[in-house]
């Protein structure tokens, strides 16, 4: 959409617009009631680009409010894809209704203010959405033309994408909640594709920060024409128990499933092998795992959280022994604690509830060539496919797809393909045997290094 | 059946939607479609023994592209103003325009259809009746079996009301009821904790609880998880495979469903570039994607593009027959839509996406085929997959799995990923059964956008694939 002036400029001004209309609506609570009142604006630009063209551009601003009502310990819900007066009346409406058919419960309620000052975090980056969009085009078009050039055996390039929003959120309550916050985004990510036919492979880049200055196409080329060009010839590996070593994006993505398990919602639900276990050793000694979305680093970084409470640093695991989970005000209630500030929601559509958005590990003293020196022997993986499917984090098993390059005596070898690895959340995480220095702060909700992890079955031929 | 009916007003008037197709075109432009969509859904959930709860949604908004040679420019409001709307051509023919005139636009309204008639409204039924459904399974899932420790119901219903129209001409509307109940549990014993699911979901309204059982989807979500409590590593390494009717369908999905999307196939990132006219699969191997399959969860009148659904038939007895299509690059090639342009939402772009993928029935007895198996994996129930349409690998992950010793199927296994190469795979089929069903709802995920979809196949075997297990390791 063309931006109407009031409308752009600084994200500080237009969330506290925002705020001032959460709070408004959320002073309509009667009495018995509480009332919060989530609203949110972002404005998105998408690009792909294609064989020195752009394939689309796409760009719009869309707003929505969340209601939530707890009256008698009964919450009901409504939202709607619209600020205007009368759509946010009739989903405050709803949300009353809606509030009477759940089942009374003494721990349902809103968070109210705990006394937290939030971190001064700078998230927002004007640029933006005041460099032109051509500029942006511009760096799409100049990392597929990079992708292409870097070597004559990637043949294609199946998507080259620019992508930023710019968003401002609001949540104020009748229980004394008043929020907002507002932060950027912005990336660009490409799959090479190299070889021929059946002998193909694929490598995927990625460059992300929160302006556009922090871009590096050149850096995303380099990264997607080495991962895809390192796999050609690739080969199905014969089953075998070994080592594997995790490339940091695995680590990331493993790092994610594990956080299901640390939620004060799955816990106190009976839904996570932690349960009980606070004070054990639950990790390889050298592990010590944090959700901190005080860190500007992270991507899950953020001054509120979902409930409006101000975020903090919360230690999960540390020295390989369990020290807590993470809560929102609700699973906090259950648990007999306090809320950690750890409520997520995804969008305006959905409610809160507790987990984690900034997870780190600590980290080691080696980087990945290190790690594969010290391990001699094992499996480099690069990439795995079918998490959705294969973990699970309430039996702990794990078992996925993969793809990557065997070491041998210390250091990469062949690549291979159409293997799995597998085990459980819970032996993986104690024969943690390394955790690397080289920390990636990526896009999703942890932060991931290499590491290498012992006893997984792989499945091959 | 399709209906022929008028549902009210369309989301937009014909009039307004050709005044701003007419501002799409005026830099000049080869295609302009406005897409318009309005959203109702409400859910329901129940936790832990209390309905946590109910939430109700409205989402409603239009998107406006234009097309130059093979550039879109798309923009979206959640204005259906008119003023809202030009605003909108006016930003996705920024992007899009050759310069010069444009032309008016004259659009011809086809008739509306409903795929189904929906005999009960979601809106219609009273929400003290939804939040009986979750009390009814929550019962059932806890009284069948002492172990069960946790369970979970969830109930949605949703009415998407679309209109699209475009610079050919078209004008189209659709109005889609869906209704869904999942139930999952969580089962304790020696061996630490299972979980297991069920869910049941059509393209049909409230009427659909008279037809499914909410108590079944609960017993057999709480045995999925009992059974899984006494379920060892599953094996690792190559297995012959029977996959159970009704169960396996996302194998099709994921081993050549994607790949044989024109997009993927016009960027040769797909390893069935080509191969139009070839066996690409075994003889005993009928795959079909059908958008017209009345109730089933992939199903519509009109796609996202304003087209009808179809009934394509992809691959015939192990020949690659065709590709599925988007409208563009159907437009392109002179060919008609293939009715598999969808979009999630209004503020998205479409793309070619599968609707209902099923393998057609063959003629062996089930019964026989794992008799005749000597050894391997019985999977009665599959849960996600994905692939990689350039490389061909894809995996599915089991849900309900046993081993086959002997001709019998006989120890549960614990979940596994089983990995294989799409054409291989196809090419390793050698029995297909005669007792045909379709799968439980899926939902399709593809560059960031989810749409419902169905999967469906007789009961089947592949002669190996490999499985990921932790056992004989």
């Amino acid at each position: 959409m063309p931006q109407k002036p009031g409308s752009a400029g600084s994200g500080a001004e237009a969330a506290g617009e925002l705020l001032e209309l959460a709070t408004r609506v959320a002073s309509q609570a009667r009495h018995g009631e509480q009332l919060e009142v989530y609203v949110s604006r972002g404005t998105e630009v998408d690009v792909r680009a294609y064989e020195g063209e752009i394939e689309w551009l796409s760009s719009a601003t869309s707003a929505g409010v969340g209601v939530r009502l707890v009256t008698g310990g009964r919450q009901g819900f409504a939202y709607a894809g619209s600020l205007e007066e009368a759509v946010v009346a009739e989903t405050l409406a709803e949300a009353r209704d809606n509030a009477t058919f759940a089942t009374a419960d003494e721990h349902v309620g809103l968070a109210e203010p705990d006394g937290v000052a939030p971190a001064s975090l700078d998230l927002w980056d004007e640029s933006v959405l005041s460099v032109p969009t051509a500029t942006k085009v511009a760096l799409a078009l100049e990392l597929e033309r990079r992708v292409r050039g870097v070597d004559h055996r990637v043949r294609q390039v199946a998507y080259c994408d620019y992508g930023d929003m710019a968003f401002e959120s609001a949540v104020a309550s009748s229980t004394g909640i008043a929020a907002c916050a507002s932060r950027t985004m912005c990336s660009l990510s490409v799959m090479a594709i190299a070889g021929e036919a059946a002998d193909s492979q694929t490598g995927t880049g990625i460059s992300a920060g929160r302006g556009v200055a922090s871009l590096d196409p050149g850096r995303a080329a380099l990264d997607a024409v080495e991962r895809a060009t390192r796999l050609l010839e690739a080969t199905k590996a014969k089953s075998a128990r070994l080592v594997v070593v995790l490339d940091p994006r695995v680590t990331s993505t493993l790092l994610a499933i594990v956080s299901s398990a640390l939620s004060g919602e799955a816990v106190t639900k009976g839904r996570s092998f932690f349960a009980g276990r606070v004070g054990e050793e639950v990790a390889a000694g050298a592990l010590a795992l944090v959700d901190d979305p005080t860190d500007a680093r992270a991507f899950g970084a953020s001054r509120y959280d979902a409930e409006g409470l101000a975020c903090r640093r919360n230690v999960l695991i540390e020295g390989g022994v369990l020290r807590g989970f993470v809560f929102d005000s609700v699973a906090a209630r259950r648990a007999s604690t306090s809320s950690t500030a750890s409520a997520v929601r995804g969008g305006y559509a959905s409610t809160p509830v507790a987990g984690c958005r900034a997870l780190s590990l600590s980290p080691g003293a080696l980087d990945a060539r290190g790690i594969m020196a010290e391990v001699g022997e094992g499996l480099y993986v690069q990439s795995v496919t079918g998490v959705h499917s294969g973990a699970n984090p309430v039996s702990g098993d794990f078992s996925v797809g993969a793809e990557g390059l065997m070491v041998r005596g210390g250091e990469l070898a062949e690549p291979v393909r159409e293997v799995t690895i597998a085990s459980t959340l819970q032996k993986m995480l104690q024969s943690v045997l390394h955790i690397g220095c080289d920390v990636e702060w990526l896009p999703g909700l942890a932060a991931g290094q290499s590491v290498a992890i012992g006893n997984m079955a792989l499945g091959g031929a | 059946m399709t209906d022929v009916i008028s549902s009210g007003p369309l989301l937009l008037e014909a009039l307004v939607v050709e005044r701003v197709l007419g501002a799409a075109l005026a830099h000049g432009a080869d295609f302009a479609e406005v897409f318009a969509e309005d959203r109702r859904s409400t859910s329901a959930v129940l936790d832990d023994g209390r309905v946590e709860e109910l939430s109700s949604g409205r989402d409603r908004g239009a998107g406006v592209q234009v097309v130059v040679g093979e550039t879109t420019g798309y923009a979206h409001t959640a204005e259906l103003s008119e003023e809202g709307l030009l605003a909108a051509a006016e930003a996705a023919s920024a992007v899009a325009h050759r310069g010069g005139k444009g032309r008016a636009v004259v659009v011809e309204p086809s008739e509306v259809r409903r795929r189904s008639e929906v005999a009960v409204l979601p809106e219609s039924v009273e929400k003290a009746r939804k939040i009986e459904l979750l009390l009814r399974a929550n019962e059932s899932a806890r009284s069948s079996g002492s172990a069960i420790s946790q369970v979970s119901a969830a109930y949605g219903d949703g009415r998407r009301r679309i209109l699209v129209a475009n610079s050919d001409g078209l004008l189209a509307a659709d109005d889609q009821v869906r209704s869904r109940f999942v139930v999952s549990c969580v089962a304790v014993g020696d061996t630490g904790m299972q979980s297991g699911f069920e869910s049941a979901a059509f393209t049909v309204g409230f009427e659909l609880f008279d037809v499914v059982d909410v108590e079944d989807v609960a017993t057999t979500a709480a045995r999925r998880a009992l059974v899984k409590l006494s379920a060892r590593p599953a094996p690792s390494g190559e297995v012959p495979l029977v996959l159970a009717r009704g169960g396996g369908g996302i194998l099709f999905h994921e081993a050549c469903g994607h790949g044989l999307e024109a997009d993927h196939i016009e960027k040769d990132a797909s390893v069935f570039v080509g191969r139009v006219g070839e066996q690409v699969a075994s003889p005993l191997v009928t795959l079909v994607d059908d958008g017209t399959m009345g109730p089933e969860w992939g199903s519509f009148a009109i796609d996202d593009e304003g087209h009808e659904a179809k009934r394509n038939v992809l691959i015939e007895n192990g020949v690659l027959t065709d590709y599925m299509w988007d409208f563009q690059r159907a437009r392109r090639r002179g060919r008609l839509s293939s009715g598999n342009g969808r979009r999630q939402s209004y503020r998205h772009l479409p793309m070619v996406r599968m609707t209902n993928t099923f393998l057609v029935n063959g003629g062996s007895d089930p019964d026989e085929m794992v008799a005749q198996t000597p050894r391997g994996v019985y999977v009665a129930k599959l849960g996600g997959g994905q692939v990689n349409t350039a490389t061909g690998d894809f995996v599915f992950g089991t849900a309900e799995a046993y081993l086959i010793e002997d001709g019998h199927v006989t120890e549960p296994l614990r979940d596994a990923n089983l990995i294989g190469n799409g054409p291989e795979v196809l090419r390793r089929i050698d029995a297909v059964g005669n007792d045909f069903a379709m799968c439980g709802p899926g939902t399709c995920g593809k560059d960031g956008q989810n749409v419902p979809v169905g999967t469906g196949q007789p009961t089947l075997r592949v002669t190996a694939m490999t499985i990921g297990g932790t056992a004989g390791g």
